[in-house]
């Protein structure tokens, strides 16, 4: 099945740029970005601090099972227009990442579907592609998963 | 010989990949990556041999000590580079996708 999302990351660039297209209306897909309770759903981390508003700042952070803290993430929105656009920066503390300044650009299509742009700018070429790097990782453990759940569900079949 | 041994066959282990995880973020030495998990300092050694085998892992020396960092040269031979980290964001739209549909349908019961 294709992917419904893009990557465009050029060579040599510090930048990258998502997109997505969601089967949702742009209201809802603009909500799943500010409510801290739905962010904390679908990111998967508790959410500290979420002041949805020019200014406001906004504080992540993982624990495992054992109590210890696995991802921590700080920023500041630097602008927030409802249902249009989201400037804000990103910080994952203690990662040699650096801080990346991002562009949220929301978009209704129709009623019933939205799309999401982000455009992700990285302090050098390098800060960018270690953060691919990582992603990279990540990816393998997500899809390793997703083929360990195919699997149980043939088992379950068969 | 041992025969060459199969780059998705290493990473399909669970601790492999949390090795792979730990050291994409810093090159580490062998004790500091065995510090992090539960098991013996054989087993992780094993593991890491395994993934240096594969060429996954780079090593380094600086004075004393080995250090191992992730070798992206191989992690391109596996798949396009940006692959995974498109099935990774992937991954969580469609979550926030489903829980945003889920959202709806609750307010407008």
């Amino acid at each position: 099945m294709e992917l419904k999302t893009k990557i465009n990351a050029k060579d040599g660039r510090q930048e990258l740029v998502i997109t997505r297209e969601f089967d949702l209306p742009l209201e809802l897909l603009f909500n799943a970005y500010v409510e801290s309770g739905i962010v904390e759903q679908w990111m998967g981390t508790k959410v500290l601090k979420l002041e949805s508003k020019k200014h406001g700042s906004y504080r992540f952070e993982t624990t495992n099972a054992q109590g210890s803290i696995v991802f921590q993430a700080n920023g500041v929105i630097h602008d927030l227009i409802p249902n249009q656009k989201i400037i804000r920066t990103f910080e994952m503390d203690n990662t040699p990442f650096g801080v990346q300044l991002e562009f949220y650009q929301f978009e209704k299509l129709t009623d019933e579907t939205s799309k999401l742009e982000m455009h992700v700018l990285f302090e050098s070429v390098e800060h960018r592609d270690q953060m691919i790097k990582i992603g990279f990782v990540q990816g393998i453990n997500m899809a390793h998963n997703r083929l360990q759940d195919i699997v149980k569900k043939l088992k379950i079949k068969y | 010989m041992e025969a060459r041994r199969d780059v998705f066959q290493a990473i399909a282990d669970p601790t492999r990949r949390a090795i792979l995880t730990l050291v994409a973020l810093q090159a580490m030495t062998p004790g500091a990556i065995a510090d992090q998990f539960d098991s013996s300092r054989q087993t992780v050694s094993k593991h890491i041999q395994i993934l240096t085998e594969c060429d996954l892992l780079k090593q380094e020396e600086s004075g004393r000590e080995i250090y191992y960092q992730l070798n992206p040269v191989k992690m391109k031979e596996i798949a396009d580079f940006i692959e995974p980290f498109r099935n990774m964001w992937d991954d969580r739209f469609n979550k926030l996708e489903t829980i945003m549909k889920k959202y709806k349908s609750k307010k407008t019961k």
